[in-house]
């Protein structure tokens, strides 16, 4: 386990949990993160980070570079006990995950509390993902229910686990094997207060996920920057095959003809990426694809409208091609939209899959062909 | 919002259940309810197959074919041969 710095008794032995300070002993040298930790708190199984409610300018920094997708590989504290204001004997033990997001998200909504907090080796990830892909799960709370020796730590025997995490684990199983009670908490951090308040019942409306816009908004910059990488590449590769002529690569023809095709790809990306999660309850159908599919269309209505402006838009060809590949590659990307929802079936995205790569992959072959058909009329060979 | 139809997995046998209401409490989307001290579906259509009910269930009463949700990764599935994970989200 962690080691906490030594002279932690001196400074934050008993602060009331309103009036949090970090203080001399805030250890944040180690590598392996422990979020504004003030010190220890002295317990009869030794030594246990204490740490405070409040989020420092490097957890908000940190936020922002996870929603974008910039860090969201390797953001993580250490598994293991900590403890939130002053906790005692009595105190609530609540498991969450060990990705560093999740945790600060916690430990704010525990503010003016007294808890241990118990992460759980998720390998960084949060707990509704890392427990359906079996990191967070009825083994690791089992561990590290012995390895912390949380036993002599408290009491009485409940572990207040959130409801996402009953994906990975069994409840009874852990009882069973360690004598504790799993009991399943609200889904949202936000409402673990009135939870509690409420004698542990979380209300209707806490056990269920809703999927607003904000939520949705908030996974766009990640579905978003994910394609980028292969589309730069893409995109290089379509201004090449635009640019070249029988006399070499012209210049002026990448611009004329080929930025325009890029241009509108980007477009259909966005379309994929951002309006199909924004707009997902209004787009027509049950199906990821064809919602995406539907928006995807604006693009090759956007190439009409300009094709008086940029004449390659009005070669029949070309024209072909904006139909077919644009809207597939909105249809696929808000397909991948699935993933990240909260109301999505794994047989469903099969179903789609099974239908649409087919699809998918004909309508690729189909736009390479349109655009040799496009540079073989343009050098007039056909 | 509700996923495609007719293609859950999940399957309840009422003659093992004891009414422990387990499941109505991991569910996050309700598809168990109760009435005159039975579980009943209430809309198989409404069920992620996130697995919470079935993993919690002592009395093995729910069964549902759980896995990862996310095309790129059944794709990779596919193409690979291999069970879908997702090791990149």
């Amino acid at each position: 386990m962690k080691k906490s710095e030594g002279s932690g008794s001196e400074c934050c032995s008993t602060p009331s949990p309103n009036e949090q300070q970090p203080c001399s002993c805030s250890s944040e040298k180690t590598k392996e993160q422990q979020p504004s930790v003030l010190c220890s708190t002295d317990t009869v199984i030794g030594n246990i980070p204490k740490i405070s409610f409040k989020w420092s300018w490097a957890d908000r920094w940190g936020q922002i570079k996870c929603r974008i997708g910039s860090r969201r590989d390797d953001y993580k504290v250490t598994p293991g006990l900590y403890a939130i204001g002053t906790p005692d004997e009595n105190s609530d033990v609540f498991v969450t995950a060990n990705y560093k997001l999740t945790f600060d998200i916690l430990r704010k909504h525990l503010k003016g509390m007294n808890a241990w907090i118990l992460a759980l080796d998720s390998k960084g990830i949060n707990v509704w993902c890392a427990a359906g892909k079996g990191t967070f799960s009825t083994e690791e709370l089992i561990k590290q229910i012995k390895k912390t020796n949380i036993k002599n730590l408290v009491k009485h025997n409940k572990l207040i686990v959130p409801q996402l995490g009953a994906v990975g684990i069994s409840a009874h199983k852990v009882t069973e094997k360690t004598g504790f009670k799993v009991i399943y908490g609200p889904i949202k951090s936000a409402n673990i207060k009135s939870f509690v308040e409420n004698n542990y019942n979380a209300t209707e409306k806490m056990r269920k996920i809703e999927f607003p816009l904000i939520d949705r908004l908030l996974l766009v910059p990640v579905e978003f920057f994910q394609p980028w990488k292969k589309f730069l590449y893409l995109s290089a590769f379509t201004l090449l095959i635009f640019g070249l002529q029988p006399n070499g690569i012209i210049f002026s023809y990448i611009f004329k003809e080929g930025l325009p095709i890029v241009i509108l790809g980007a477009i259909s990306i966005v379309a994929g990426a951002v309006l199909v999660p924004a707009l997902l309850p209004i787009l027509p159908t049950r199906s990821f694809a064809i919602k995406g599919f539907t928006i995807g269309l604006i693009t090759p209505i956007l190439a009409l409208i300009f094709s008086g402006y940029i004449p390659v838009l009005s070669n029949v060809y070309i024209i072909i091609f904006c139909w077919i590949l644009y809207p597939m590659i909105s249809s696929y990307i808000g397909l991948q939209f699935t993933g990240a929802s909260t109301f999505t079936n794994m047989s469903g995205v099969k179903k789609e899959l099974k239908m649409g790569l087919p699809i998918y992959i004909l309508c690729v072959v189909l736009s390479i062909i349109l655009i040799i058909l496009f540079k073989l009329s343009a050098w007039r060979i056909l | 919002m509700i996923y495609l139809k007719n293609v859950a997995t999940l399957q309840f046998f009422s003659d093992k259940c004891t009414s422990c209401k387990m499941c109505m409490k991991v569910c996050p989307h309700k598809v168990f309810d109760i009435k005159e001290n039975k579980i009943y579906i209430t809309d198989k259509d409404k069920c992620m197959e996130c697995g919470a009910c079935m993993k919690n269930c002592k009395f093995d009463a729910i069964t549902v074919d759980t896995g990862v949700g996310c095309a790129e990764a059944l794709i990779r599935g596919i193409l690979t041969g291999k069970e879908a994970c997702c090791d990149n989200c």
